[in-house]
């Protein structure tokens, strides 16, 4: 045994170099910079896209009084829901003819009006196509309503105690908060990296280095060597990324990394678990991918795999995230009894419940897997590439 | 101690090997002594790579069984093999001097110490000055030099070597040759397949010669010489006559010369039938066959027609 971790240490210390030490690994550090910057420019164009479309404009025509009152009463609304889908209320002087003036602000490209208010507080009439928008409707009743109460729609003022202990409810959401945050992150980063995994072997077998490899150590030692490069390559990645994500954070929110939600198990235990379950999840797919990747014998055949492997990976992911708030239901045990969603199950269920000994089963589950699917490919490699068959039991590692 | 079983390196014994429904090896059983330089010889397809990758544990036979360096499974002597494989292979990404050290810590070489002997071997074979160069940028016989000094990095007790000249110019092939000499010399035992025979009789001791994946000869290359009669090449004065009578009827004429294998009388008969019967004896040779003409004979005409042209080499 000594000599089959000794081998595939060898593999893993050649591959990791490879990696690590090329110019392209700068470029893989980069990587998640891609989608928040994509993130970035995408929320602001819908952003400015949805302000610009997506807010309805109301014109008043009324006297300045009305129209004070009832952009008062639109702050005082907007206060309680936020500002993003609230109606833009525009005030117009009454000129002589109204049903003219009506007409010339319906036909206003700018700003695009969708209804006028007309009449006052008193007789409020709204001209204007909005038979299907109940909630234009909705909102200027409230607003009108608010505006006609006036001071004494006032907000009624109470102490808030901050220091106060959370409640289970606030408890809970923060947590679900808490495991939907960190499932997506291990989803992402797997997904980013697993992928990887399946032209590992495309170099060694185009290079026909496999020859030499297969004749000196298991293959099985090969395949532990290439998945564990990879997870040290791809976890000094996520070092990298979670120390630039924190600083960011302390940058940007106020209040820094200590005002994200607080999970159950408290946040060294989780981030030890995420970090646990990082490497567990990615050693899962990584394994599978390696087995199926190791099949193919070009490039070609590897991208043509990447996309099957990747929806596969967003079907987990659904599955497990179907754990998130409930990690005890049927579905929620489900995902995190089945390997390939087991760690982002998992991580979940740290971030909701207290409880430890679930995840000491959970990593020694998901580990048994690991070992299952690595033996197999090993097993399917020896078949398939190198036209072996295999002469030993399957659960036998490391065994010439 | 291991390897030691009988005084062999290697002891094979019915080896077969079937890819579905094409048997590619059937029933190989080979002896290979310790210390010598053995030869697997065969046509392109004979089935002579299936046979090496079998006894190094690249691939397990369909039955049979092996004993390498004593060790039921040759991947427990992988400490003590070194393997050129018939298809060469580096990262071509990877330092000349750490792609010998690699395959050494492949096979239990610690990674400095590696490159410490990669270092020397590389000076040695006169590339010192690409010891930190890709491979990428070096030529093709260097790479295979390269590739060859990663097979003996680590100083194994047996060498196993895939068609080790293919792809070299004659200067390499002979500076090869050398190497393996050189080699043998320490008492390790080497193996190598070829279907050039004129390396194989150069340097063999001992030879198989595998066709259509089955032994067809296995001894030493005396023996298999000794399995063909000698030639005789014969010109004469006379055109015919009663001599006539003493040349066997399988001869054939080559530049006015007959040309036939000696009857099993010997020469004295012969040369007083050839007298006796006035045939004029201009000049007559008597020529111990060559390893091609056993390897023809052995092989089959099949094999020959395809190794006609290598034979010059």
């Amino acid at each position: 045994m000594t000599r089959f971790f000794r081998s595939a240490f060898v593999i893993a210390r050649r591959d990791f170099s490879a990696t690590v030490l090329s110019k392209a690994f700068i470029f893989f550090l980069l990587a998640p910079l891609f989608p928040l910057l994509f993130g970035g420019v995408f929320s602001s164009i819908s952003a400015r896209v949805a302000s610009q479309n997506h807010r309805p404009v109301v014109a008043v025509i009324g006297d300045k009084a009305d129209y004070d009152a009832l952009a008062a009463a639109r702050e005082q609304v907007a206060r309680a829901v936020g500002d993003e889908d609230l109606v833009v209320l525009v005030g117009y002087r009454p000129e002589a003819d109204l049903a003219s003036q009506q007409k010339h602000l319906l036909a206003s490209p700018s700003p695009p009006i969708r209804a006028v208010l007309s009449g006052g507080l008193a007789h409020p009439q709204l001209a204007g196509a909005l038979a299907n928008d109940g909630g234009i409707i909705g909102q200027l009743q409230l607003i009108i309503s608010n505006a006609r109460a006036g001071a004494a729609a006032r907000e009624p003022e109470f102490p808030i105690h901050e220091n106060a202990p959370p409640s289970s409810g606030a408890l809970n959401s923060q947590r679900t908060d808490t495991a939907q945050i960190a499932q997506t992150i291990l989803f992402i980063l797997t997904l980013m990296l697993s992928t990887m995994v399946l032209s590992q072997l495309i170099e060694e077998k185009s290079n026909k280095v496999i020859e030499v490899i297969a004749a000196a150590i298991p293959i099985d030692a090969m395949f532990v060597g290439k998945l564990f490069a990879m997870l040290s390559a791809s976890i000094l990645a996520l070092l990298v990324w979670m120390g630039c994500g924190a600083l960011l954070i302390q940058f940007v929110k106020h209040g820094g990394v200590a005002t994200l939600p607080i999970p159950a198990v408290g946040w060294p235990l989780f981030l030890a678990l995420s970090v646990i379950y990082f490497g567990m999840n990615y050693l899962l797919f990584g394994a599978a991918f390696l087995m199926i990747g190791a099949q193919a014998s070009t490039a070609r055949e590897v991208q043509t795999m990447s996309l099957p492997a990747t929806f596969a990976q967003v079907l987990l992911f659904g599955f497990a995230a179907g754990s998130v708030g409930n990690p005890d239901s049927l579905g929620g045990i489900a995902a995190a009894v089945f390997p390939l969603s087991s760690p982002m199950a998992m991580i979940a269920r740290a971030a909701e419940d207290p409880r430890l000994w679930p995840h000491l089963a959970g990593i020694a589950w998901q580990a048994i897997w690991i070992a299952v699917i690595l033996r197999f490919g090993a097993q399917l490699f020896r078949k398939t590439v190198l036209k072996s068959g295999p002469r030993q039991p399957w659960w036998k590692f490391g065994r010439a | 101690m291991p390897g030691a079983r009988d005084g062999l390196a290697i002891e094979a014994r019915n080896l077969v090997k079937d890819f579905g429904e094409t048997r590619a090896v059937d029933g190989v059983s080979l002896a290979i002594p310790t210390g010598s330089i053995f030869g697997l010889l065969g046509p392109n397809g004979a089935g002579k790579t299936t046979t090496l990758r079998m006894l190094l544990g690249i691939i397990d036979p369909s039955s049979g069984s092996r004993l390498v360096l004593g060790r039921e499974r040759p991947l427990e002597a992988a400490q003590e093999i070194g393997y050129l494989p018939e298809e060469r292979g580096l990262y071509p990404a990877m330092h000349a001097r750490d792609a010998i050290a690699f395959m050494g810590a492949l096979r239990g070489l610690p990674i400095a110490e590696g490159r410490r002997r990669a270092d020397a071997l590389l000076a040695e074979h006169d590339l010192g000055e690409w010891a930190r160069k890709p491979i990428r940028n070096l030529s093709k016989g260097m790479a295979q030099t390269v590739q060859l000094l990663g097979t003996i990095v680590h100083k194994p007790r047996l060498i196993i070597l895939d068609e080790p000249f293919s792809g070299l110019d004659a200067i390499n092939q002979a500076r090869l040759e050398e190497m393996i000499r050189r080699e043998a010399r320490t008492g390790i035992t080497i193996i190598f397949s070829t279907h050039v025979i004129a390396h194989a009789e150069r340097l063999c001791e001992q030879i198989a010669i595998i066709a259509k994946g089955k032994v067809a000869f296995d001894g030493r290359v005396d023996e298999a010489r000794a399995k063909l009669r000698p030639i005789v090449r014969l010109r004469t004065r006379s055109t015919d006559g009663a001599w006539r009578s003493a040349i066997p009827a399988g001869s054939r004429q080559e530049g006015g010369e007959f040309v036939f294998e000696l009857p099993p009388g010997g020469p004295e008969p012969l040369l007083k039938a050839l007298i006796d019967g006035g045939a004029g004896i201009e000049t007559l040779a008597i020529e111990r066959p060559g390893l091609h003409d056993a390897f023809v004979s052995i092989a089959g005409d099949a094999a020959a027609a395809e190794m006609g042209e290598e034979k010059a080499a």
